[in-house]
């Protein structure tokens, strides 16, 4: 084989995904994304948190750190914060990013430091064999929600806005196209970007919940996803149970680590 | 008057293939099969229009899928 | 007399009113520490400010974070990049950190954290002291790990004792813990460093022969450190893993690792471990004690001699890693070892493991303050008259 898969990979293939499993096909968009952004390998940092999908860190040929659960933002935020040159990408889970690592999350958005978020978000904790997430949709089963989840889902791209960050997008493994471009387009944004990537497990998630072979998922990505130029046509009821994709929000707002820069030249001179 | 539709050649390494069966499934021109084992196989590549489906899709890294050179 | 211990100013010019806690940030700024992430937590706070203050003017990094987790995991981040980073926090927070203290031993990136110890457990009394917090810094992460603990005794000692921990840290590669009693840290005492000669300042070694095998098993059992993002694009887990870094569950392998994680501190004790002694020459009886105890420990001392008691003081600066052999070798031959603790007795499990059969008398207070001078004093007095009263 050839091209962006032999460059960004470290080779240490296969990986440890199930068959089907929608990590592989995000991990190939982040690989498209970054030839489209021609960093150089050396100056991206790549930081996972725990889970499936944080495996992803091992087989990059980055600056690689796999954190512990829920924790990647956090270790991003020093790092990025020390090395500012540094391009840095944070790849979570759902779990991962929205529940045990939320805290770290709505601050890392509220900071608007220079990073961009990757949530896989395949609505269920995978490496643990299939709980529900606080992104699991409501109803959906899970081993530990075997009649169908009571909880309530966290809407993530909301989620991001409110909390302040400055770029949100979503997309899925379903239109992988989309999902590169969006990727590209927030890692080149300044500031806080997150971009959801809806995936597919169907070992854990599509098994109980009617779509059993991965193919079934892809389709029912495909029928149930709607782009934002779509969405802004239905009412809200209408939209409510498709999947919105495409860039939510962006906008520009003080980056911390040009605040850090600017208090520390303004500290020294005060000196 | 000959049509100047481009040709393509489609890579398939089996040897990862997890027989997850999007490929096959995703394809718009029917260039992928089933094997008796699940794994993909490419059974039609002259049909094969570039449109990288297979190759974004594939969880495994499978496939790569170029523009054939013009003698091919 | 200790001159570290105690306020050894003499009258000069350049004599400061100084706090413990102000001195701890002093001495990080003095080591080169480059970044602090901490979250505001009694009674260290004085830390967090002070390098809030001072860090900006120096063009280094402070940043408060959403919580303590948070605060270790950007000092990670910050430590990988190849900056010295270090935070100031006290029980509930170092309660906090213990996930990635285990994370920062296997994944080797050097941290100082300064533990303001106060009384425990839960919110406890958080503006009073309690040495509470010994064993929850050897073995409070989950897993086999080693860990390296010191505690200072006085305001100009945490000055100094900081620096060692980031001397430390960077030179095993490893989280160490600064377990300050809350009695030193908002200890104020005088501070005159002028005429000290320059404290050694030790960086992490990068340099390496040949490629760059980033957890290298290298014979000191300390791989050299590349920061990340310097051209050796390496990756870092907290999965048990291979020289290279990678993710192994092969039994040798694991067993390697982790004999040489826990061995490249618990081999070098002899060069860790640093202890004080006092009038120990012709003790018969040794107090050993540490932090703010060690300093009534060492009131103990003069009073009991002055009574004609021959008794000394074997202060332990190192906690962890504790060196067992050489206690054992310090109290050998002695009538009675007196370990007075502001907790129910958790350096003395040690102590008693290194002393065996010999008389041992674990002196234990919980009550928020701190162990006066003539409650060791008379603990002794009362064992001795037990054992058969030379009083």
């Amino acid at each position: 084989m050839e091209a962006v898969y032999e460059k960004y990979f470290r080779g240490n293939l296969p990986h440890i995904w199930c068959p089907g499993c929608g990590n592989g096909i995000v991990m190939s968009a982040i690989a498209r994304a970054l030839d489209k952004l021609g960093y150089p390998q050396d100056d991206v940092l790549f930081i996972s948190g725990i889970g499936c999908s944080s495996r992803m860190s091992g087989y990059m040929d980055l600056n690689t750190v796999h954190t512990a659960h829920g924790r990647a933002l956090a270790f991003a935020t020093g790092a990025k914060v020390c090395e500012p040159r540094l391009h840095v990408f944070v790849l979570m889970g759902d779990g991962d990013a929205a529940a045990i690592g939320g805290n770290h999350f709505i601050h890392a958005c509220r900071r608007n430091i220079d990073m961009t978020a990757i949530v896989i978000n395949n609505s269920i904790y995978g490496m643990t064999g299939g709980q529900f997430s606080p992104l699991t949709p409501t109803g959906k089963k899970a081993t530990t929600a075997p009649y169908g989840s009571i909880d309530r889902a966290f809407n993530l791209v909301e989620l991001s806005r409110g909390a302040g960050a400055t770029y949100v997008a979503r997309a899925d493994v379903y239109h992988a196209a989309l999902l590169t471009n969006l990727i590209v387009e927030a890692a080149q944004h300044k500031g806080f970007s997150v971009v959801e990537a809806v995936s597919t497990c169907p070992i854990s998630f599509g098994r109980y919940n009617d779509m059993p072979e991965p193919a079934d998922m892809m389709m029912w990505l495909r029928d149930n996803t709607i782009t934002v130029a779509q969405a802004a046509k239905l009412t809200d009821e209408e939209a409510a149970d498709k999947i919105i994709i495409g860039k939510h929000f962006e906008t520009e707002a003080v980056e911390y680590g040009e605040e850090m820069a600017r208090l520390l030249a303004s500290a020294k001179e005060a000196e | 008057m000959k049509v100047l539709a481009k040709k393509f050649k489609v890579l398939l390494n089996q040897k990862t293939c997890k027989a997850c069966g999007i490929c096959m499934a995703l394809c718009p021109k029917k260039v992928l099969g089933k094997q008796h084992d699940g794994k993909a196989v490419v059974v039609d590549e002259a049909a094969c229009i570039g449109c990288q489906s297979c190759s974004m899709h594939c969880p495994d890294f499978c496939f790569v899928v170029k523009e054939a050179a013009a003698d091919e | 007399m200790s001159e570290k211990m105690t306020n050894s100013c003499k009258g000069t010019a350049n004599v400061q009113l100084m706090q413990g806690n102000e001195a701890c940030a002093m001495g990080a700024i003095k080591a080169g520490a480059s970044f602090f992430g901490g979250y505001p937590i009694t009674p260290s706070t004085e830390i967090a400010e002070y390098i809030a203050r001072e860090f900006p003017k120096l063009g280094r990094y402070f940043m408060q974070m959403e919580d303590e987790i948070a605060s270790i995991g950007a000092m990670i981040g910050a430590s990988m990049v190849g900056h010295k980073a270090f935070t100031a926090t006290s029980g509930p927070g170092f309660s906090l950190m213990q996930e990635l203290i285990g994370y920062a031993a296997v994944a080797e990136v050097p941290l100082v954290i300064i533990n303001v110890m106060r009384f425990g457990p839960s919110t406890g009394l958080p503006t009073m002291p309690q040495s509470g917090d010994i064993m929850q810094a050897r073995w409070g992460t989950h897993g086999d790990h080693s860990i390296i603990a010191l505690s200072p005794s006085s305001v100009t000692e945490a000055y100094y004792m900081t620096i060692d921990a980031f001397n430390l840290a960077e030179k095993y590669r490893t989280p160490v813990v600064l377990l300050m009693d809350e009695k030193v840290g908002h200890l104020r005492e005088g501070f005159d460093i002028s005429n000290d000669p320059e404290p050694e300042i030790f960086d992490r070694v990068s340099a390496h022969e040949g490629k760059y095998v980033p957890f290298a098993n290298t014979e000191s059992g300390v791989p050299p450190f590349v920061a990340l993002g310097q051209g050796e694009r390496y990756h870092f887990t907290g999965l048990t893993h291979n020289e290279a870094g990678f993710y192994t569950s092969d039994a040798g392998k694991v067993s390697e690792f982790m004999q040489r994680i826990c061995g490249k501190i618990e081999d070098h004790v002899d060069e860790i471990a640093q202890f004080e002694l006092d009038a120990m020459d012709d003790a018969e009886i040794v107090i050993m004690a540490y932090g703010a105890v060690a300093r009534s420990a060492h009131e103990t001392v003069e009073s009991l001699r002055n009574a004609g008691h021959k008794v000394g003081l074997l202060r332990l600066k190192t906690i962890w890693p504790f060196h067992t052999d050489k206690v054992r070798e310090l109290c050998a031959g002695k009538k009675l070892v007196a370990m007075p603790e502001m907790n129910m007795g958790q350096l003395a499990v040690m102590a008693k493991a290194a002393l065996g059969d010999m008389p041992f008398l674990p002196i234990n207070q919980v009550d928020g303050r701190l162990i006066k001078p003539e409650t060791i004093e008379k603990a002794i007095l009362d064992k001795l008259a037990e054992m058969g009263g030379d009083r």
